[in-house]
């Protein structure tokens, strides 16, 4: 395999604190915060998934926060999102409501899909998340064509499609692409490369471990980023999705990442990817974009470690309180499975 | 009144939808050139605008799923696949996501997409220019499959379908096209209420079908009615969700079934047609053994002799009425 992704894709690399000059303080404290509350929250699920609280399978993205989180930061409840099977960080990070996520992920009816869909079926309209599924690649379609209608309504919305390096070997994505380019559509193709699909590294199933050479020949904009910077995944994007609103056709981003689990559910030791060392996981750990964003924070005298212990208990706190509500809620009614089939 | 064959009527219906509902868009291949799906789909490029009217690159997943997803955020689009052989590289779009999400989502989302596929054979196209799918979709929970046999039902069910909020698979015949009948002005119908219907009374014998195969019946019928056979010929119309109550109440009344489909027989429509009967009838109601004409397991041939004996005739129909009522 070629390496195009140089030191993006080398786990000893890209440790230190990320760059925040110029940056709002406003921001940097909500993208922060909402990255805590994210990681938080997975860890909630991934260790009740472990002690058979959780009876599904749950897709954590621990560690890769900074792209749900920079890229929403320019997002509005007028677009529609599609997510992927690894999903929660999409969502909470346009509607950080945990209680209604262990709902659903308990499969009660008081979830985000009122307990019909579980981890891998997600749904938020009223804040652009118009849903996610576990068929790899089953939503990039889907993302364009909520663009075309956008564009068609006359709207500034886009779309938005979050994609991993996995699903770029799936058919369907490359027509999307083409599709997306030929009729100018307002979509933003976010590709989460964190070098894994299931237990396959891409180094098994690819040629090059860049995704952006399909930007290039589908002649879309691109750009490839730290995906562990949510100061440059925000920047970035921003650039992007302001052409994209302002009817340039789609963009593509590229974020090289990396996930601490394995593919589904709690563990992260190797036997759940060929190629996947405790050494690189101890690495990427390294390269985690809260501890980098927030040692930048201290350091700029923006943020403190009592400020986050204090963010951290009221979290835990908050997140206790909703984890116990949700598992007191109702499941949904007995009539449930046949009343949703059709509207 | 006006005067339609099957395909000007569901011209009709592109046309009454594309002028009265600004949020409803057709997308497909061919739509620039139309030729290949007959006088069904002349010059709306020209009338509604290349925006509305979108010809494709050759993708048909990606079409599909792009329709589905437009229809999440409020469209009603109008996917044309102009052979249904084609429609089988989009059916993730379908089957996974089309047919699910309501469900999966507890009900939130409703992707009102209609999904044209046009089942198109003969002329030694061959195996894969030819299929009749409609038995995969109908077995799709969440999908609702339509199969117009006449030329009112060609106009009037694709209106019918798109104004629906559920996803719907339309399934024209080439071999229809050619029906002629008077229409009256367009009447939208609620599709959630379309039921079979008795297209001929009749007493000695219930033959069920839907789309070309009805037009068999229906032909058979005619015929047999000169021999002083009683047809009673029932026309499905809606194959997903199957309403059954009117098909049981001509196989009560008659006692003798024939079914009638496009499709291969095993694992087929014609099946889950007769189980659904033989389950709500008594044991002893039936005069004699239930039967069916559906293709053989085999796919299409593309030589003309083994075409024409691979296809169902009228002939083949009018024949196993005979048998049966001769047993």
């Amino acid at each position: 395999m070629k390496n195009h992704l140089n030191g993006l894709s080398n786990p000893k690399k890209y440790h230190e604190p990320i760059s925040i000059n110029n940056q709002n303080i406003d921001i940097l404290r909500s993208m922060l915060g909402l990255m805590i509350l994210i990681r938080k929250t997975e860890q909630k699920i991934a260790m009740s998934r472990k002690n058979e609280l959780i009876g599904g399978p749950v897709h954590l993205s621990a560690g890769q926060e900074a792209v749900a989180v920079g890229i929403s930061q320019n997002l509005r409840n007028t677009d529609s999102v599609f997510g992927t099977h690894r999903s929660h960080a999409h969502l909470l990070a346009l509607n950080p409501d945990y209680y209604k996520l262990f709902a659903e992920v308990l499969g009660k009816e008081t979830g985000f899909s009122k307990g019909m869909g579980g981890s891998m079926h997600l749904y938020d309209q009223p804040s652009g998340f118009y849903g996610s599924v576990p068929i790899v690649a089953g939503t990039v379609a889907l993302a364009v064509g909520a663009a075309m209608a956008l564009k068609m309504q006359n709207t500034d919305g886009i779309g938005v499609s979050y994609l991993g390096d996995g699903a770029t070997e799936e058919g369907v994505v490359h027509e999307s692409f083409n599709l997306a380019k030929i009729q100018k559509a307002p979509v933003l193709f976010v590709i989460e490369n964190n070098l894994f699909a299931s237990h396959m590294h891409i180094s098994l199933r690819q040629p090059s471990d860049m995704i952006s050479r399909f930007a290039i020949a589908n002649d879309i904009p691109y750009k490839l980023e730290d995906g562990n910077d949510v100061v440059s995944v925000a920047k970035a994007s921003k650039e992007l999705i302001d052409d994209i609103r302002a009817g340039k056709g789609p963009g593509f981003i590229e974020l090289v990442t990396y996930r601490w689990y394995g593919h589904v559910d709690w563990r992260d030791d190797v036997d759940v990817g060929v190629d996947r060392s405790l050494d690189d996981i101890d690495n990427w750990r390294a390269r985690d974009p809260i501890l980098r964003l927030s040692k930048s924070m201290i350091k700029a005298k923006m943020w403190s470690i009592e400020q986050e212990n204090d963010l951290n208990n009221m979290l835990d706190k908050g997140i206790q309180t909703a984890w116990e509500k949700a598992m007191n809620d109702p499941y949904p009614s007995s009539d449930a499975t046949l009343k949703y089939v059709y509207s | 009144m006006q005067k339609y064959n099957y395909g000007t009527a569901i011209l009709a219906a592109f046309e009454y939808l594309l002028e009265n509902y600004p949020e409803v868009f057709v997308i497909g291949q061919g739509l620039w050139s139309p030729w290949y799906v007959g006088n069904s789909m002349t010059d709306l490029d020209k009338k509604f605008g290349i925006e509305r009217v979108i010809d494709t690159p050759v993708s048909e997943a990606a079409c599909t799923g792009a329709a589905v997803g437009a229809s999440l955020v409020g469209m009603k689009p109008i996917v044309v696949h102009p052979r249904m052989d084609f429609t089988l590289y989009a059916m993730d779009a379908i089957v996974n996501q089309a047919a699910k999400w309501s469900h999966m989502l507890g009900g939130q989302s409703h992707p009102g997409v209609t999904i044209r596929s046009i089942i198109n054979r003969g002329g030694e196209q061959g195996a894969q220019h030819s299929q009749a799918l409609h038995a995969w979709f109908s077995h799709v929970p969440g999908l609702r499959v339509v199969m117009p046999s006449t030329v009112a039902d060609a106009r009037d069910l694709l209106i019918a379908s798109v104004l629906c909020k559920d996803p719907v698979m339309y399934i024209d015949d080439r071999w229809l096209y050619e029906q002629e009948d008077e229409l009256p002005p367009v009447m939208e119908l609620d599709l959630t209420t379309q039921k079979p219907v008795v297209s001929l009374i009749g007493s000695d014998v219930t033959i069920i079908a839907s789309g070309h195969s009805s037009l068999l019946a229906r032909e058979a019928a005619e015929q047999l009615g000169d021999e002083k056979i009683s047809v009673e010929v029932v026309d499905v119309r809606v194959l997903n969700p199957f309403h059954t109550k009117e098909i049981i109440e001509s196989v009560k009344k008659t006692r003798n079934l024939l079914v009638v489909d496009s499709g291969w027989i095993s694992g087929g429509f014609s099946a889950e047609i007769i189980a659904k009967v033989v389950e709500n009838l008594p044991v002893d109601c039936l005069k004699n053994s239930p039967a069916r004409i559906a293709l053989p397991d085999a796919p299409a041939p593309t030589s003309r002799v083994l075409e024409k004996a691979y296809y169902t005739s009228t002939n083949d129909v009018v024949k196993a009425v005979k048998k049966i009522l001769n047993n």
